[in-house]
């Protein structure tokens, strides 16, 4: 009898757990396009920092009455899952960090022409020039040094110094980052095909490769490399969760008219196939919106706002004294810059 | 007439048609990528530097987890080793560790750690369990007599060791092995960290920087390949072991003296234990106490607990009851087809995460569209990507149940059906338990499938994590894993104590 009943208990605790997971389901239903969005529901994929977006959707939702779907999750991955989902996607809007992963879902004709009236918020040059994604936020590239470092001490000033045979054995770089690629298409723009291989042949002899932003970020302020090209708000981050006094690093930026000093837009678009277009341009809209901007101004996310009037975090150097932002059309889908690092190795 | 219909077959094909689906989902991308493109990739010099990688960390970390698994199992089972219960215990613990906490871990701690001996390292830690289990498994419920006779007739330990233990425990451990160098093959994250590239590291760069699963599936074709490969070198290397006992009483093992063999014995569990769990459960309470972003998690954190555990036990369960048909259809005819279809459940282990979550959303947003991003999507999710843990061990079980059982009680007039709930399934409950652990314990800190297949807005504790720590707020972070190691406790418990050991109790000096 013992052996009999035991998989009785077994099999009530399962259908116990399957009946709980399913209430753990999203079971709201999705209104149909009608003439006001409010009520409505919208499914939004964002691969932005979940926790500045989660606020931003509180109070759109509040604002506006209309429900949000937020799945969160890597960009490249969310980019990837959209297009195996092709048209009949649950997604309204796809909000991403960087413009390739937009402009790849552009050509395969995926994304919606954005409102007239969101796209005229922010300068048209932070925008996709067809009109088909929305600049929302922006980040600058710039130079992670160890204090103390000789890299702190005499940082570069041009991308291209870090290729040459001084900065051996002192530098970090994680290429298989997305936001690494916008820097290789700015050299290419600058130098040309050939002198861009041949500048990241001396990069990849120079550096120590990392997987991400946020383990090269680690390392320097570790001593491990002297410094590296990141997104400047990993240093913020990192400095928010060390504490001053385990920060051991710096920020540097090259200077304005380099390469290396790239301003970089997040961006938001609204999914072609979607069924609630009219609820997806106003999430859009809300993003420009000057509340919205306040919020991502104010996040832990430490990007810059793009709305005219809106000021930046304490802490960052204004926007304008970096550079300005990178003409979207040059970033392009990032296939070019991907090719180059690997046929140089860089990147397998 | 009703028992006459071919039940077993047809499910068994039914269970492999979904299972297999991620190959097809491979093929059917590989094929749009077109020779160009093929050319283009496969003519790079470092392709086959990281075939070579792959390979070569592989071949190494399938034998270190080998002699560790084996060597941790027979410690704890056979011999008189002090705490075997404890130790038992600890050693399957850290198959609850979530690969991007050990691998960040060791990192942050040990900043020489990395390259190919780091990644041999943190693997070897990181993968031993799954030898460990199915051998601890076969040896608590295998019989101990052989060894006794051989021991009577004058062999010695170590001889008996080689001739009689090991050759009991060769399904498990062949099974064992094969879960950790396929799950190698396709393996990225712990590895970047690492700074190690393999083989995956292309497939993944088409992921994530190229957008282009056309390309990224010609390169995964040589994963499958490689899988293939090994799945051949078990089946030739292996007489299918069936190990059984056809008379005698099952009663327990006398455990063997150990002597002054106890001293290495315990340092080495100690180093195993110490490098597997200790070193992620030390940088957790590092993050906890430095970490300037440590609050009280929120209220939240509760409802990813039970959505964790939830997902979970689903799919260990539907796992389990999954690899039940396979095994036994594989195990009653010791067919070409049998064996083929039972081969082919493992391919799949060899994929990388991303490529299987994407083929369950190929296929499910195509003909399944009602169940997409439902919660029993991502439990199919878990299935296909653990159902090998599953089989393994149920297979390890069956193989050391006598042949003929079966038929015994069903010319005693027994129906089929009761002959598997009565006779079947009792015995090989072990097996049953330590599959349902492995799954559950392995899917309870999965992310990649997670991330792209969860019902929006649903939170597990190893989302949770991620969220936290893609914003380099490790402090966090912390509490989620700690929970994730916390909650792995009981299943582990319970595998230990209950399916492993219930059965009879082993003698203690």
């Amino acid at each position: 009898m013992r052996a009999i009943r035991r998989p009785v208990i077994a099999l009530t605790a399962v259908a116990a757990c399957l009946v709980g997971v399913a209430g753990c389901g999203s079971s709201a239903s999705k209104a149909s396009a009608g003439g006001t969005s409010s009520g409505q529901s919208i499914t939004v994929y964002s691969g932005q920092h979940e926790q500045t977006v989660k606020a931003l959707v509180a109070d759109f939702e509040k604002r506006t009455g209309v429900k949000v779907e937020l799945r969160s999750g890597d960009e490249a991955e969310l980019a990837n899952q959209l297009l195996q989902e092709g048209s009949a996607s649950p997604a309204d809007v796809f909000y991403a960090e960087n413009p390739p992963a937009l402009t790849m879902l552009d050509e395969k004709g995926l994304l919606a022409p954005v409102a007239p009236d969101a796209l005229k918020a922010v300068p048209a040059a932070d925008s996709s020039p067809k009109g088909d994604w929305l600049g929302v936020s922006a980040r600058a590239a710039a130079f992670i040094a160890a204090t103390g470092s000789a890299a702190d001490t005499a940082p570069p000033t041009s991308l291209r110094d870090l290729a040459k045979p001084e900065w051996k054995g002192r530098l970090g770089i994680a290429p298989s980052e997305t936001d690494f690629a916008p820097v290789i298409t700015r050299m290419i723009a600058a130098d040309g095909v050939e002198a861009t291989k041949a500048w990241l042949v001396g990069l990849k002899a120079n550096a120590k490769t990392y997987d991400s932003n946020e383990d090269l970020s680690a390392a320097v302020n570790a001593g491990e490399v002297q410094g590296g090209v990141i997104d400047h708000y990993y240093w913020f981050r990192l400095r928010d969760e060390k504490g001053a006094a385990d920060t051991h690093s710096k920020l540097h930026y090259f200077a304005k008219g380099d390469p290396g000093a790239l301003v970089d837009v997040s961006g938001a678009a609204v999914l072609k196939n979607g069924k609630h277009q009219q609820a997806a341009q106003a999430f859009l809209a809300y993003l420009v919106s000057a509340p919205a901007q306040q919020l991502i101004a104010t996040s832990e996310s430490y990007e810059y706002p793009l709305v005219a009037g809106i000021a930046a975090k304490d802490g960052l150097a204004p926007l304008d004294s970096i550079g300005t932002v990178a003409d979207v059309a040059q970033l392009g889908d990032g296939k070019q810059a991907l090719q180059l690092l690997q046929d140089t190795g860089l990147l397998q | 007439m009703l028992s006459r219909l071919p039940v077993l077959p047809a499910l068994a094909f039914a269970i492999i048609v979904v299972l297999a689906s991620p190959l097809a989902f491979v093929g059917i991308q590989a094929a749009q990528a077109g020779w160009d493109e093929a050319d283009r990739l496969f003519s790079r010099p470092l392709i086959s530097t990281l075939i070579w990688h792959t390979v070569e960390l592989s071949l190494a970390v399938t034998l270190l987890t080998a002699v560790v698994g084996f060597g941790a199992a027979f410690l704890v089972e056979r011999t008189d080793l002090p705490g075997r219960r404890t130790w038992t215990t600890l050693l399957a613990l850290p198959l609850a560790v979530p690969e991007f906490v050990r691998g960040y871990s060791w990192v942050s701690l040990f900043r020489s750690v990395h390259g190919y001996w780091g990644a041999v390292l943190v693997m070897t830690c990181s993968l031993y369990p799954l030898v460990f289990l199915p051998v601890a498994a076969t040896l608590r419920r295998g019989h101990s007599g052989a060894e006794e006779v051989s021991r009577s007739l004058g062999k010695g330990p170590w001889s008996t060791l080689w001739r009689v233990t090991l050759p009991l425990c060769r399904p498990a451990l062949a099974g064992g092995a094969l879960l950790v160098s396929l799950y190698l093959l396709g393996e990225y994250g712990a590895f970047a960290m690492l700074r190690y590239t393999t083989f995956a590291t292309a497939i993944f760069t088409e992921y994530k920087l190229g957008f282009d699963a056309a390309s990224a599936s010609l390169l995964t074709l040589v994963l499958v390949g490689l899988a293939l490969l090994l799945l051949g070198l078990e089946a030739a290397s292996g007489h299918r072991g069936r190990v059984v006992v056809t008379s005698g009483s099952n009663r327990g093992a006398r455990p063997a003296r150990l002597g002054r063999g106890w001293l290495p014995a315990m340092a080495g569990l100690t180093a195993v234990v110490g490098l597997s769990l200790g070193v992620p459960l030390y940088a957790l309470g590092y993050w906890l106490l430095k970490g300037s972003s440590t609050t009280l998690p929120s209220a939240s954190v509760i409802g990813a607990t039970f959505t964790s555990l939830g997902y979970a036990f689903a799919a260990a369960v539907v796992a389990t009851a999954a690899a039940v048909p396979i095994a036994l259809f594989a195990w009653r005819r010791n067919s070409r087809l049998a064996r083929t279809a039972e081969r082919l459940a493992y391919v799949t282990r060899a994929l990388p995460g991303i490529a299987v979550a994407l083929s369950v959303v190929f296929f499910a947003i195509r003909y399944a569209q009602p169940l997409y991003q439902q919660p029993p999507l991502l439990v199919t999710g878990y299935v296909i990507l653990f159902f090998p843990l599953a089989l393994t061990a149920v297979r390890a079980a069956l193989a050391q149940v006598p042949p003929g059982v079966e038929e015994v009680a069903r010319s005693l007039g027994t129906r089929p059906t009761l002959v598997l709930a009565r006779v079947t399934l009792p015995l090989i409950r072990p097996g049953l338990g330590a599959a349902l652990a492995m799954v559950a314990l392995t899917a309870s800190t999965e992310l990649t499938a997670t991330l792209l297949l969860r019902p929006t807005g649903t939170q597990t504790l190893a989302t949770q994590f991620w969220v936290y720590t893609s914003g380099l707020a490790y402090g966090a972070a912390a509490p989620y894993a700690a929970l994730m190691v916390a909650m792995s406790v009981p299943p582990v418990l319970l595998l230990t104590r209950r399916s492993l050991g219930a059965d009879h109790p082993v003698e203690t000096s």
